[in-house]
């Protein structure tokens, strides 16, 4: 039964400017919700309310700010990058802006006529029975921020991994892809003919990660393929998963699906760190 | 079924292939019916349909099934269990005459529920594509659908919460500490309920004994649920885990539900283990179901039938359940289902319209992503209108902001605006252990404390390292 007690010796609430503080907001060390805001009456304090705007702002531009190109190739020519990542094909889908693009998720699954045509020329020269072991795929996705920052890190990190891994990997010419979707990769890595491919996207924004960059892999690529076929690894960014480790848990999936030709949901990622990101607070909080 | 409709207007006569085309082009304008390929061509169109559908006779969709009988156990559950002795004060009505007997004055709330059993989702969803905003309003507002467990959700003047205190890798401490926020603010009649990050029955298990013991440590007459899969609350409750409510995402077609792994056989089983535990202490409505437009699309299970007509014939397989809660999720499927905030909002209203026309307890994730044209303002506009329009009851998450679902829904702070502006409160028996616990002043129009509740200042003192330094 719940007992009344006095409540001399409850914690009390400040008041300042009108606000209420919660006291326990200190909470927060054991997660990012946004608890104990505060209220002015019952309502969000404007410093919250504005902070709440200001993620939601970075979210809308991640989705909507263009990727710039000519920025993204000139960042990977600079970086230190195996050769075949130094200068990609830039490819379309067959949606022509984002507005068509976020209303028609089946146009941005496609390569448009000149890409396709692109990719043929670029292919001229190769060894036409030899496929390559991997093709890798810059796509914009829902976040051009994602890309912006950091495709070129996770990618330096990914080049090196392959350089010094014991196995030789022949890389197909590096792609970059505007108004992409995940499953535009697939075509991509067919017309490449490569045994894999690996998907570099920006994901769906999060309020408090704009800039998340995801990693599908998928064996052997082909149109129609579903995600019960590709293995993904989610959020990396500074303040998620670091371009050293992603890069690390990628050389595995890829090392393991080369060997027993496959992905998806038959590959599982047995590197996986199972720390929890709040276990370092020295007592855990319970309301029991 | 393949009858072809046709209506004149001035010199030329509109044709439309079907009952389900017609439905569908008389559907207001969303992306999701476009990219299925099943929107009206032009604006002039739809108005011809809605035309045409006003003439249709309510009987016609007690014959015309839009999803075939013998393919789908959906249309079969519609269809058996059609009440005809409530249908009969309505069945020489057309769409539009039904619309005109909706909002008229002597189709009381009385009226509303004899009639209940006799309407079929697609009579709901017809008259809903002739009814404007405040149509939909109206005539939910008349719908009263009362449910309970521990307490009595859906009372006219109520307005209840789920507190969803998820958690990207479902860290108990965090999750206790979202709980505390929350209940500190009021929120969590409906349900406490947990998305869990992990999806499986050995986590399920972790969180319901979580919830099951803070709702008994302070007494709070409120129920707990993890929203997993069916099977897994099944398995969870063979194992003696303590299960208030069965979750599980519902859609309007069989194919639909195929593709969620379930069928309406597992959810008669899960809700008579659910029964069996015996748990409610005034009521023993034990399901939680969600919904959302363009599940079925997105499934490639909608046969040809717009997201709309999909979305209220998911309302039969809950109405089949009597359900606790039923919740429309309205902009969490992103803009090609939903493109803005225009679109979010009429669905919303329809979906609350037509699930409490068929019964339901109807509450609404009022919600959007970051890729959708929508903002706060948006959720402000359809939290207002669904709170007049008496809705059972919204979602409740730490400033909007769902760290692991990555989407927006209504806060804790939301749900005391609405209680304010609109002078209602929370279920009675939550309501009551507010004003007992200290956390909400007596009769006094949502006033919060500013002191830390008695109970609760005790367990933030209880915690080593000082994490509360607030006295």
């Amino acid at each position: 039964m719940v007992s009344k007690k006095p409540l001399g010796q409850a914690p009390s609430a400040k008041d300042h400017g009108g606000v209420v503080d919660n006291p326990w907001r200190p909470l927060r060390a054991f997660t990012d919700a946004r608890i104990g805001l505060g209220r002015a009456g019952v309502s969000i304090p404007t410093a919250e309310l504005l902070a709440f705007q200001l993620a939601h702002a970075q979210a809308q531009d991640a989705v909507h700010l263009p990727l710039d190109v000519p920025t993204l190739c000139h960042q990977l020519a600079e970086g230190t990058l195996s050769e075949p990542f130094r200068r990609p094909l830039v490819l379309h889908s067959q949606a022509a802006d984002r507005m068509t693009y976020l209303q028609r998720p089946d146009l941005g699954r496609r390569l448009d006529d000149d890409s396709r045509q692109h990719l043929q020329e670029s292919l001229l020269g190769n060894q036409v029975d030899c496929p390559y072991d991997l093709a890798v795929v810059i796509v914009d996705g829902l976040s051009s921020r994602a890309i912006q920052d950091n495709a070129l890190p996770f990618l330096q990190a990914f080049s090196q991994a392959l350089t010094s891994d014991s196995q030789h990997w022949r890389l197909a010419p590096l792609t970059v892809v505007e108004q992409g979707r995940v499953a535009i990769g697939d075509e991509v890595g067919e017309r490449l003919n490569a045994n894999a491919v690996l998907v570099m996207v920006g994901e769906r924004p999060g309020l408090s990660s704009p800039d998340s960059l995801g990693l599908y892999l998928t064996w052997g690529p082909r149109e129609g393929l579903t995600d019960a076929h590709r293995n993904c690894i989610s959020n990396v960014r500074p303040a998620g998963l670091k371009p050293t480790e992603a890069s690390l848990r990628l050389l595995y999936l890829l090392t393991e699906s080369r060997q027993r030709k496959l992905s998806g949901v038959q590959l599982k990622d047995r590197t996986e760190d199972k720390t929890l990101a709040h276990s370092q607070v020295s007592s855990p909080f319970r309301l029991t | 079924m393949t009858r072809e409709y046709r209506y004149a207007l001035g010199s030329r006569t509109w044709r439309f292939g079907n009952l389900a085309e017609l439905m569908a082009k008389a559907t207001p304008a969303r992306s999701g019916d476009r990219l299925a390929g099943v929107m009206a061509a032009s604006a002039e169109e739809r108005v011809v349909a809605q035309m045409a559908l006003a003439e249709v006779p309510l009987k016609t969709f007690l014959n015309e099934a839009l999803v075939p009988y013998e393919d789908d156990e959906v249309t079969r559950l519609i269809i058996d269990d059609h009440d005809a002795g409530a249908f009969a004060p309505i069945s020489h009505l057309t769409v539009g005459d039904f619309r005109n007997w909706l909002l008229n004055d002597a189709t009381t709330p009385q009226v509303l529920r004899s009639v209940r059993a006799g309407i079929t989702p697609e009579m709901a969803a017809a008259v809903s594509k002739l009814m404007r905003n405040q149509d939909l309003i109206l005539v939910a507002k008349k719908c009263h659908v009362t449910t309970a467990f521990r307490n009595t959700i859906g009372l006219p003047g109520h307005l209840s919460t789920r507190l969803q205190p998820n958690h990207p890798t479902d860290d108990i401490s965090g999750i206790a500490a979202s709980i505390l926020d929350g209940l500190l603010y009021g929120n969590g009649d409906a349900v406490i309920g947990i998305n869990p990050a992990t999806d499986n029955v050995a986590q399920a298990i972790k969180l319901m004994t979580l919830m099951d013991e803070v709702i008994r440590k302070y007494d709070i007459p409120t129920q707990s649920c993890v929203l997993t899969h069916v099977t897994n609350t099944l398995e969870a409750i063979e194992q003696g885990a303590p299960v208030d409510l069965v979750f599980q995402s519902i859609g309007g077609t069989e194919a639909t539900n195929r593709s969620f792994g379930f069928s309406l056989a597992n959810l008669a089983e899960a809700q008579a283990a659910a029964l069996s535990l015996n748990r409610g202490t005034v009521g023993n409505n034990v399901m939680y179901f969600e919904t959302g437009q363009g599940s079925a699309l997105s499934a490639n299970a909608h046969h040809g039938l717009d997201q709309q007509t999909c979305e209220a014939r998911a309302y039969a397989v809950a109405r089949k359940f009597s359900p606790l809660l039923v919740n429309t999720v309205v902009g969490f499927i992103g803009p090609e289902y939903l493109f803005d905030g225009k679109e979010i909002l009429r669905a919303g209203l329809e979906d609350h319209f037509c699930g409490k026309l068929l019964g339901l307890p109807m509450g609404c994730d009022v919600c959007y992503t970051n890729h959708a044209e929508a903002d706060q303002n948006d959720m402000d506009n359809l939290l207002t209108l669904l709170g007049v329009a008496g809705c059972s009851f919204i979602m409740g998450i730490p400033g909007s902001d769902d760290i692991m679902l990555n989407y927006q829904t209504t806060s804790f702070h939301d749900a005391l605006y609405l209680r304010r502006v609109l002078g209602v409160g929370a279920a009675p028996e939550f309501e009551r252990w507010l004003a007992q616990m200290e956390i909400i002043r007596d009769g006094s129009g949502y006033q919060l404390h500013d002191t830390v509740p008695g109970p609760f200042a005790g367990t933030l003192k209880n915690l080593s390292g000082g994490v509360c330094h607030g006295e």
